[in-house]
């Protein structure tokens, strides 16, 4: 890799021997993927996947110790994914013992040396950083340093910047000096796609499900997805973009996308049409029976598979404000069509902390809270992140959430059927 | 015995009995409840791989693809490393991917006396010809042994 004056002095230790090992470990990962150079960091604010201060991650603290330690800082605020816990959820008193004495005894810790490090504020705890409530949204073009495979996939693929997968840790450093290597999905070849996949389905396709398919098909190679846009238009209006947060979180979670394109709707498709479609490309092409194939492929992995659900997430990743609205207006229509008033399984919707601040001012909240729903800034999949849950029957839209953990993947439509007094 | 050629990304020699994941190894899911509950054996947790759920990755020579899944991936083989519940080497048959890149160098440069070798490139054959308890010895180029 060719370094500047600059880049190779730090290095060489000229701002000390931490400053040295982050740098050579920015060096060393881009030498895995034979970067030539190393390229300025241009987004206004940086996002970290790491916001649990789980008891078990300690290598991850005394590593940030380390950093500050030696006086090293974030060049830029930050935003970082969505706290653990939330004494709104449901959780019995052995949930609470667990999580409080064993499993994230190191989250006020961690906070503080996050603040240290340059959070943005006590708020930007969300895994969707770039929605306007909470504020960290990139421009076009610019070059991150993000973490958050959900919040990368979208940062690339509906706002145009370029971002590769990075892990966390990895993230911090590079905004630390602020460079990235200059590999993958920062190149214009590396954002050319290797897939086409041809929607045929005969209704609007559940975007966690259809995201999931295309991960699992394509893995980390780019998708151009045609036919797409005759179910959800071809402008990015709040609709298509919390279409595509869900179906982009999936797609990086049930595979490794970072970057989709869909025809005729996200802006380098709009900009470049099938120019962005590599030679060679490989087909895949959906419709209705390949995705029931998929659903009907998730293993159920409860000890009773005909257990009554005994809690519901919605929201991984964190709910927009308008999909808040929207559940909230299923859920009063549809627990009206079924002679209820209350949810009948316990049911939380995630969102920021920035979203919820607005929705709660809005006259959908009394009308959410009268359903017996529960509103929450956790992350879901922290909160299930231990054995006593792997023995707990939860089901959830997000199939974010069900390859992480137990839950159980549903439609939105089966979800809304099952927590108003439909079937389980 | 059969050899094969990949590229170094960390260097070290190691031999170790073969675990083989045909598909892309999700880290989150394989490593977060064998770390987080202190399982000895390290388990692999991720119910979605077939091949390798409930089997103990510790010591092994984890053969497989690539790895797949949430951006906490690196993080999470950097602590496996930093503990010590790492798996011998891991050998890819594709290129690396940028998380497990991340968790292979944030080991390298970041925890004293570890030698996990890492190498890709080994190719769709390697992972075709490999099964689980095979002995594999990794040598500094990059050579893989296989018998």
């Amino acid at each position: 890799m060719l370094l500047t004056p600059e880049q190779q002095a730090i290095l060489d230790g000229e701002k000390g021997e931490t400053m040295a090992k982050v740098m050579k470990t920015l060096v060393m990962y881009g030498d895995a993927f034979e970067a030539e150079k190393l390229v300025p960091i241009t987004s206004k604010y940086n996002h970290l996947v790491t916001s649990f201060g789980l008891k078990v991650m300690s290598p991850v603290y005394d590593l940030m110790q380390q950093l500050l330690d030696s006086g090293v800082a974030s060049a830029q605020k930050f935003s970082v994914d969505p706290r653990p816990l939330d004494k709104n959820v449901p959780a019995s008193f052995l949930q609470n013992f667990v999580f409080k004495n064993f499993m994230y005894t190191k989250q006020d810790f961690y906070e503080k040396q996050l603040e240290s490090l340059g959070l943005l504020d006590k708020n930007a705890f969300s895994c969707a950083c770039y929605l306007d409530e909470v504020g960290n949204k990139p421009k076009k073009d610019d070059v991150l340093s993000w973490a958050e495979s959900s919040a990368v996939v979208y940062a690339n693929s509906v706002l145009g910047a370029r971002c590769n997968r990075n892990s966390g840790i990895i993230d911090i450093m590079g905004s630390i000096v602020g460079y990235v290597p200059y590999f993958g999905l920062l190149t214009d070849e590396g954002r050319k796609a290797t897939w086409v996949i041809k929607v045929e389905t005969t209704k609007k396709p559940e975007a966690q499900l259809l995201g999931s398919a295309i991960g699992m098909k394509v893995m980390e190679d780019v998708p151009f997805v045609v036919g797409l846009d005759k179910w959800i238009g071809d402008e990015l209006n709040d609709s298509a973009c919390a279409y595509l947060k869900d179906f982009g979180a999936a797609t990086a979670s049930n595979g490794a996308v970072g970057l989709y394109h869909i025809e005729n709707l996200t802006p380098e498709a709009k900009e470049q049409g099938n120019a962005l479609i590599a030679e060679g490309a490989r087909e895949y092409i959906i419709d209705d029976a390949e995705l029931e194939r998929v659903q009907a492929n998730y293993p159920v992995v409860w000890k009773n598979p005909n257990a009554k659900p005994k809690l519901c997430f919605v929201g991984c990743p964190h709910l927009s404000l308008e999909q808040l609205k929207s559940w909230t207006e299923n859920v009063v229509a549809a627990l009206e069509k079924n002679g209820k008033k209350k949810v009948t399984i316990p049911t939380v919707f995630t969102a920021a902390p920035g979203v919820l601040e607005v929705f709660n001012n809005t006259e959908y909240a009394k009308k959410l809270e009268a359903t017996g729903v529960v509103t929450s800034y956790i992350c879901p999949l922290m909160y299930m992140n231990n054995p006593l849950c792997k023995t707990m029957p939860v089901i959830t839209s997000s199939n974010k959430l069900r390859t992480y953990t137990s839950a159980r993947y549903y439609t939105d439509a089966q979800i809304l059927e099952a927590i108003t007094g439909g079937k389980n | 015995m059969k050899q094969f050629k990949g590229r170094v990304v960390t260097p070290g020699e190691v031999t170790a009995e073969a675990l083989v994941s045909k598909e892309g190894f999700n880290t989150l899911a394989s490593f977060q409840m064998a770390l987080q509950f202190g399982d000895k054996e390290v388990k692999c947790g991720d119910q979605n791989n077939a091949d390798i759920h409930g089997k103990s990755m510790l010591g092994k020579a984890l053969c497989l693809p690539q790895t797949i899944g949430s951006t906490t991936g690196g993080l999470v083989l950097y602590c496996a490393c930093a503990m010590e519940k790492n798996p011998a080497c891991m050998l890819f048959a594709n290129h690396i991917d940028s998380l497990a890149a991340a968790g292979a160098v944030l080991a390298d440069v970041w925890v004293d006396n570890i030698t996990m070798p890492v190498i890709d490139c080994l190719g769709d054959e390697f992972l075709d010809y490999v099964k689980d308890g095979m002995k594999i010895t990794v040598k500094a180029d990059g050579t893989v042994e296989v018998e």
